[in-house]
């Protein structure tokens, strides 16, 4: 391994740091991640967008390798939208994560340096779906919370204890970002302000944490 | 070879060249320790599986070393190196008692690991070592260091394999971190007690190195109590 600078080089997926979330609750779902963009100890940016609305009910959280990040997130938005287009109806997040899954095994041996997370509630049925995957698209798709990013370590260890069933939307907005934040305070390269999506049936909730900043 | 290919070259039959055989002196037996001090208490729990890679050598291996009636390590990391530590300690104490005709302090004992673990700087001893007790004035305090002796004293700590899911919760449950309008006291033991059996079930959840059960030391001015508790076993 080569010795950088500061911190000694480990992996490119923890090369910008990040801290992702999403856990299930009743009828709900939420996704939560940090604002850092960093070149290793190096702060660079406390906005840095890492989770995307897909859909209505539909969003996508991409951990990992920065650069990785907007060409993946492209990339996903013009083959969900050109499947919508063709088939005239809106995507599931089950289909859409088959969908994700799809396109980084298709560079099995050189991929993309993010590992996605995908929280929603079906279009049809509203019923919640969180689910993550390796940088070459193995799913996980549990029944209670998913974790990504250089604090996931740090996420399970929380959402491990905190996570309970059936939680409604104000609980689990409690629950992800009091989760989320403990664990980042705990990861040098993640953290920087935390932003929180709740997806409930007919709206959804963005909030923004202020956060300790060091 | 006089190619400069960086391939290796593997011959065909058995060559009569020497063999390289790679030894390491050092293993990582896994083991997680928590702990956490109040005003006139302080509990240490360590998991009592001992393992290297996927295998698992015993379930039942105390994880806790009391050094004096008031003083107790906790060590996590290469066993063969928590057996050397340990017996090279319990001779120190030893022989402090012997040449000064009391047992050691909480915080003379604390300064004499890190001068012994630093002592091995440039071949440590590969532990992390929790060291709890009462001090001078009988409140409970946390030592926690790193292999090579860094010393920092502390309320709560969480360390070996599960030390990072474990530290966060104990920040947000002990520490009070990120919570709003509370007023940060110390906790009761039968809290700390609760919050450390709870840690302990989250980590042996996504630890495969902790686990089996917890062996938990409660420290007060008394003496020293054990106890234990079942964690899931696979």
């Amino acid at each position: 391994m080569t010795q950088l600078n500061f911190i000694s080089f480990q992996s490119i997926l923890s090369y910008n740091g990040s801290a992702m979330v999403a856990m299930k609750g009743e009828r709900c779902v939420s996704i939560a991640t940090d604002k850092r963009f960093g070149i290793q100890a190096q702060t660079v940016s406390m906005d840095f967008p890492k989770v995307f609305e897909m859909g209505p009910h539909l969003y996508l959280g991409l951990p990992g390798l920065a650069t990785d990040i907007g060409t993946v997130y492209e990339k996903l938005r013009f083959r969900k939208n050109l499947f919508e287009l063709r088939e005239n109806r809106r995507m599931s997040p089950q289909i859409f994560s088959a969908m994700v899954s799809n396109m980084l095994y298709e560079k099995r041996f050189g991929p993309f340096f993010v590992e996605p997370i995908v929280a929603g509630l079906d279009p049809y049925t509203c019923v919640p779906y969180v689910c993550n995957m390796d940088l070459i698209g193995c799913r996980n798709e549990p029944e209670d919370f998913v974790t990504g990013g250089s604090a996931s370590a740090q996420l399970f260890g929380m959402c491990e204890s905190l996570w309970e069933p059936n939680m409604g939307p104000d609980d689990l907005f409690e629950t992800t970002s009091q989760a989320l934040i403990n664990a980042f305070d705990r990861d040098a390269i993640s953290g920087w302000g935390a932003i929180v999506h709740i997806i409930e049936k007919d709206k959804v909730t963005t909030r923004e944490l202020k956060t300790r900043m060091d | 070879m006089s190619s400069s290919v960086s391939r290796p070259y593997y011959p065909d039959y058995l060559a009569e060249t020497p063999t390289k055989h790679h030894f390491s002196p050092y293993a990582d037996n896994g083991g997680s320790i928590v702990a956490i001090a109040g005003d006139d208490y302080v509990v240490i729990a360590g998991d009592t599986r001992l393992s290297a890679g996927f295998q698992i050598y015993t379930r039942q291996q105390n994880k806790l070393f009391p050094l004096t009636k008031t003083t107790v390590l906790g060590c996590a990391g290469c066993w063969c190196d928590t057996l050397t530590l340990t017996r090279l300690l319990n001779t120190r104490m030893q022989m402090y008692e012997q040449e000064h005709n009391k047992t050691m302090s909480t915080p003379a004992a604390a300064q004499m690991l890190s001068t012994v673990l630093y002592y091995k700087r440039f071949f440590p001893y590969y532990i992390s070592n929790m060291l709890v007790g009462l001090d001078d004035e009988g409140k409970g305090c946390v030592y926690s260091y790193d292999p090579i002796g860094h010393c920092e004293k502390a309320k709560y700590r969480a360390g070996g394999s599960a030390g990072a899911l474990l530290q966060p919760l104990l920040d947000n449950q002990v520490g009070l971190k990120n919570m709003q309008n509370v007023q940060v006291e110390s906790i009761p033991l039968d809290r700390a007690l609760s919050i450390l059996k709870d840690v302990f079930i989250s980590a042996a959840e996504r630890d495969i190195y902790t686990g089996d059960a917890i062996y938990i030391n409660i420290v007060t001015k008394d003496g020293i109590k054990s106890d234990s508790f079942p964690l899931r076993k696979d």
